[in-house]
């Protein structure tokens, strides 16, 4: 696709090449999306495991820690066998297309936050769970005032979740397909250009994403340092 | 929270947005094998293709064993792939309904410049495998059921070898990751000339047998029935197989050039 030095990647980088921008945005898209869901539908998995004792719970505890290790190209062949036509959301025809992708990552990601989240909203609920329970405030009011007060060890947790999103390559390899222009992100030109034996260049794009990966902690890092001054 | 709260809506809004609108031109999925798009020929011609007809081709480029799991299941329109007697069974058990020989080029025996099994002095690939065994030097073999893979093991089968010993080493990968670790360890390899022509990190390898005729390499493209898979674009699709055996897809395939070289021959009947 390009030359092959490790320049060629920034060069393309400089001169704004549109397919290397339609490639990042394309990953930073997934990835977001995907970490976004996650963190909406994850939180609350985290704060109610956290703070209501059920059957099971020990269970449930241990299977979102464990499933923080979910091998990706697991998540990516169950995903494809569950999307492919002569699966069971065939018909929908989402395989090898952009949601498909979002789908795989948001599942490698929802037991990261939800597990994380568990434990720092466990850990502050010892910590208010008197001070609370004197005003007569139920676990259920409580949790707003918990997520509040975690908020900065939360976005840690998403941080995470995001890195693993950004980073993977298995899943969005089956679930994709690496369709040129279509559903090819960062982690699949990689591999697709390792695989051409265009090392430098490969290196070349590794750097950049890793350089956007920074840059996204970083911008989370200023905006928690920010807030957290402005509050005293 | 709350400033969270939106903008995570926001971006769902926008992924919404941006999926639907992905879905606009007529396109086709096309599984097929890794050496085609890696060498560049999807890049030559899918645009020529795309002027012609409107039609946009997104390509899932994988082992030729894979791509007919892909079409099996019903998730690609059509097939481009390089394993005749593969294809002839696919079609025999009713998945395909016709194949036609669209282009070939042939495989070639990569190894290190040393040369220490001499196959560069063999009369036949069989007798250049013989000497890879009888010298028992390092083999990289794809070990994937790509049709680069079924070939190695007719060869190793018309050689009257069972390969096999810690010479012999089942990579289970593509053709790039195999060339790049038969690269790293010096071994012998076979491989598709147009991924070999288009692959940079050769070290010390080099072509040391080719020319044999049982090394040809037929890629055919194949229709799926539409019986069995009915919500399949067959019309694109035979749009795309008619093409590519058109006097107009034969030339576009015959005028793709990598470093001065033609990487494959069209002979579409």
């Amino acid at each position: 696709m390009y030359d092959n030095s490790p320049w060629a990647a920034f060069e393309l980088i400089a001169r704004m090449d549109p397919a290397l921008i339609s490639i990042v945005a394309l990953s930073l898209k997934v990835s977001l999306s995907a970490v976004a869901i996650a963190t909406l539908i994850g939180l609350p998995i985290g704060a109610a495991v956290a703070l209501w004792r059920f059957p099971g719970r020990s269970l449930l505890i241990v299977i979102l820690n464990a499933f923080m290790g979910l091998p990706p190209v697991v998540v990516g062949l169950a995903v494809y066998l569950l999307l492919s036509r002569a699966g069971p959301l065939g018909k929908y025809g989402l395989l090898f297309t952009p949601t498909a992708m979002i789908i795989a990552q948001f599942v490698l990601v929802l037991p990261i936050i939800a597990a994380l989240a568990r434990q720092v909203i466990e850990d502050l609920w010892q910590e208010y769970r008197e001070q609370l329970g004197s005003l007569g405030v139920t676990r259920r009011r409580a949790i707003p005032t918990l997520l509040w007060d975690a908020r900065f060890s939360l976005l840690t947790v998403v941080l995470a979740g995001f890195g693993r999103a950004s980073a993977e390559v298995g899943a969005v390899l089956i679930v994709g397909g690496n369709i040129d222009g279509i559903t090819r992100v960062m982690t699949t030109a990689i591999a697709l250009e390792t695989n051409k034996g265009n090392l430098a260049l490969a290196m070349g794009l590794g750097v950049i994403l890793l350089s956007l990966v920074a840059l996204i902690n970083a911008a989370a890092y200023l905006i928690s340092e920010t807030s957290r001054r402005r509050l005293g | 929270m709350r400033f969270l709260r939106r903008a995570l809506g926001g971006l769902i809004l926008s992924l919404g947005l941006a999926t639907t609108a992905w879905a606009q031109a007529p396109f086709i999925t096309v599984a097929s094998t890794t050496s085609t798009e890696q060498s560049g020929l999807f890049a030559h011609i899918l645009p020529k293709f795309k002027e012609a007809t409107g039609i946009e081709v997104r390509v899932v480029a994988v082992g030729t064993g894979q791509a007919f799991a892909i079409a099996r299941r019903g998730d690609a329109d059509i097939l481009l792939v390089h394993d005749t007697a593969g294809e002839e069974k696919f079609i025999a058990e009713g998945y395909g309904i016709a194949r036609t020989d669209v282009m070939y080029n042939d495989f070639v025996l990569i190894g290190p410049k040393s040369d220490p099994a001499k196959v560069a002095e063999a009369e036949s690939i069989t007798d250049a495998l013989q000497r890879i065994a009888k010298a028992q030097v390092p083999f990289a073999s794809r070990g994937d059921d790509s049709g680069t893979h079924r070939t190695e093991l007719r060869m190793w089968e018309l050689a009257g070898i069972k390969p096999g010993g810690s010479w012999y080493r089942e990579l289970g990968s593509g053709m790039g990751p195999t060339l790049n670790t038969a690269a790293a360890m010096d071994a012998y390899v076979l491989a598709d000339r147009a991924t070999w022509i288009a692959f940079d990190n050769r070290q010390n390898l080099e072509i040391l047998f080719e020319g044999d005729k049982a090394l040809f390499n037929q890629y055919g493209s194949v229709l799926i029935n539409p019986e069995r898979h009915p919500h399949l674009k067959h019309d694109l699709a035979k749009k795309w197989h008619d093409w590519l055996i058109s006097s107009n897809g034969q030339e576009a395939i015959a005028s793709y050039k990598l470093r001065g070289q033609q990487l494959f021959f069209p002979n579409a009947e």
